[in-house]
């Protein structure tokens, strides 16, 4: 089998998965919508600053929860078939563009229901959702590696926070600044600059997960 | 020519040089930083240090990758140990000169939370090292996770703080140093200290691998 079709079959079979028992979805679905809903109760109305940080703080957490997952749920048996039928590539790149479905469809899915309990005026919708899909490919593409190497290390969810703060803070910083951009409705030019980092540092980590995984994956 | 012994007496008197002559020479006479300016000789010189040790430190996880000799793996988490002291003192020069000039010892900085942030990452590497028992696997994982933090810590020191104000020269629109503030006189000093740091870093990285080795020696059973 050449790389893409072991992507799409692994692909495959991780939403056949995640399908079958929903377990993680309507988990992770829950987990969103009664964060947003314990930040209502305590916030009731929140200034533009703080209603964009907010956001990203729960969907940061949202989406550590989510991706740590990815290798726990593999059992060892089954992680042994793997090593055999497929390439350790199509593995990660697999798991990345899983992660990262299921990235969009819960931002999505969050950013709809926390715009709906808390009013606030966004300048700019659709610069703001873009800004959203491009958080969400970021968190996957970062945390995957993370959550792999962190699997490793006795599955400790402690670990797996810390390993990936440090590390997603400067992507985060850089949304954040492009989002409130969205928000303020400015032109949108004016954000060309960190959309362009922001493409340029995911693509150096997915190259950099593609490389590194292979040495990762076998015990 | 890592044994061998000109640099470090290099390293010793470029040192020395740069203590007496950062205390004596004399410096430009500018507003708000008078004579406070001197921090530079000491401030700068750390960051060279730290950024080369941990530069030698994703150069040799990399390494133990290709090799899976143990001994690279030493020599890296040293250089990290290395590069946290040099960021320690650091931010200890960089915080004390700030109070002075900028009037708190943390102003809401790009360049120091940048730092900051970096030196989360390698404090993660260091409880990560921690959580592995097995001498192989904690050696590759951690070497995995020092070669994927090692672009984004470049990308945190050297691009972001490009993007927004700064406090500090040469990001966001003020004038790098060099530019006005830097007379011929304090490049005299300022150079040969990040020399003399970046090979006192080296330095004392390869003292602390020696350590290591021996260390490792005495707790295997012969």
């Amino acid at each position: 089998m050449n790389l893409i079709t072991q992507i799409k079959y692994l692909l495959k079979k991780e939403i056949l998965l995640e399908w079958r028992s929903k377990y993680a979805l309507n988990g992770i679905l829950l987990y969103v919508v009664s964060t947003v809903f314990v930040c209502y109760l305590s916030f009731r109305v929140v200034p533009p600053l703080v209603w964009n940080a907010l956001f990203w703080i729960i969907l940061l957490f949202a989406a550590i929860n989510a991706i740590a997952k990815s290798f726990m749920q593999e059992s060892k048996g089954r992680l042994l078939y793997y090593y055999q039928i497929a390439s350790p590539q199509a593995i990660i790149i697999a798991k990345i563009i899983y992660n990262i479905l299921l990235m969009i469809l819960m931002a999505t899915i969050a950013l709809v229901f926390y715009s709906v309990v808390f009013k606030n005026n966004i300048g700019d919708v659709w610069l703001y959702y873009l800004a959203v899909l491009i958080g969400a490919i970021s968190f996957s593409t970062v945390f995957t590696m993370i959550s792999a190497i962190a699997s490793k290390a006795n599955n400790n969810g402690t670990l797996m926070a810390i390993l990936s703060f440090p590390v997603i803070i400067p992507l985060l910083m850089l949304i954040i600044k492009l989002s409130k951009n969205a928000m303020d409705g400015l032109d949108r030019s004016v954000s060309l600059n960190e959309i362009g980092v922001l493409c340029a540092i995911n693509a150096i980590v997915i190259v950099i997960s593609l490389l590194l995984f292979p040495y990762l994956w076998r015990d | 020519m890592m044994y061998k012994s000109w640099w470090k007496i290099l390293a010793s008197v470029l040192v020395l040089y740069t203590v007496v002559g950062g205390l004596l020479i004399k410096v430009p006479a500018l507003p708000i930083l008078h004579e406070s300016i001197r921090t530079v000789y000491f401030h700068v010189p750390m960051w060279i240090g730290m950024f080369i040790a941990y530069l030698v430190s994703v150069i040799y996880s990399v390494k133990y990758l290709k090799s899976n000799n143990i001994n690279h793996d030493l020599m890296a988490i040293e250089a990290v140990n290395t590069g946290l002291v040099f960021a320690l003192v650091g931010f200890a020069s960089g915080m004390t000169w700030a109070n002075f000039t900028w009037g708190d010892y943390w102003p809401n900085d790009p360049k120091l939370n940048s730092s900051a942030i970096a030196t989360l990452i390698y404090l993660a590497y260091v409880v990560l090292r921690g959580s592995l028992e097995e001498e192989q696997k904690r050696a590759k994982i951690s070497a995995v996770y020092n070669i994927f933090a090692f672009p984004i810590m470049v990308v945190l020191i050297f691009i972001l703080p490009r993007l927004t104000d700064s406090l500090h020269p040469g990001n966001g629109g003020n004038p790098a140093f060099g530019t006005y503030d830097l007379d011929s006189n304090m490049k005299l000093v300022l150079y040969p200290a990040m020399i003399g740091w970046a090979l006192i870093s080296t330095w004392l990285m390869t003292i602390r691998y020696r350590i290591r080795i021996l260390e490792n020696k005495n707790n295997q059973i012969n």
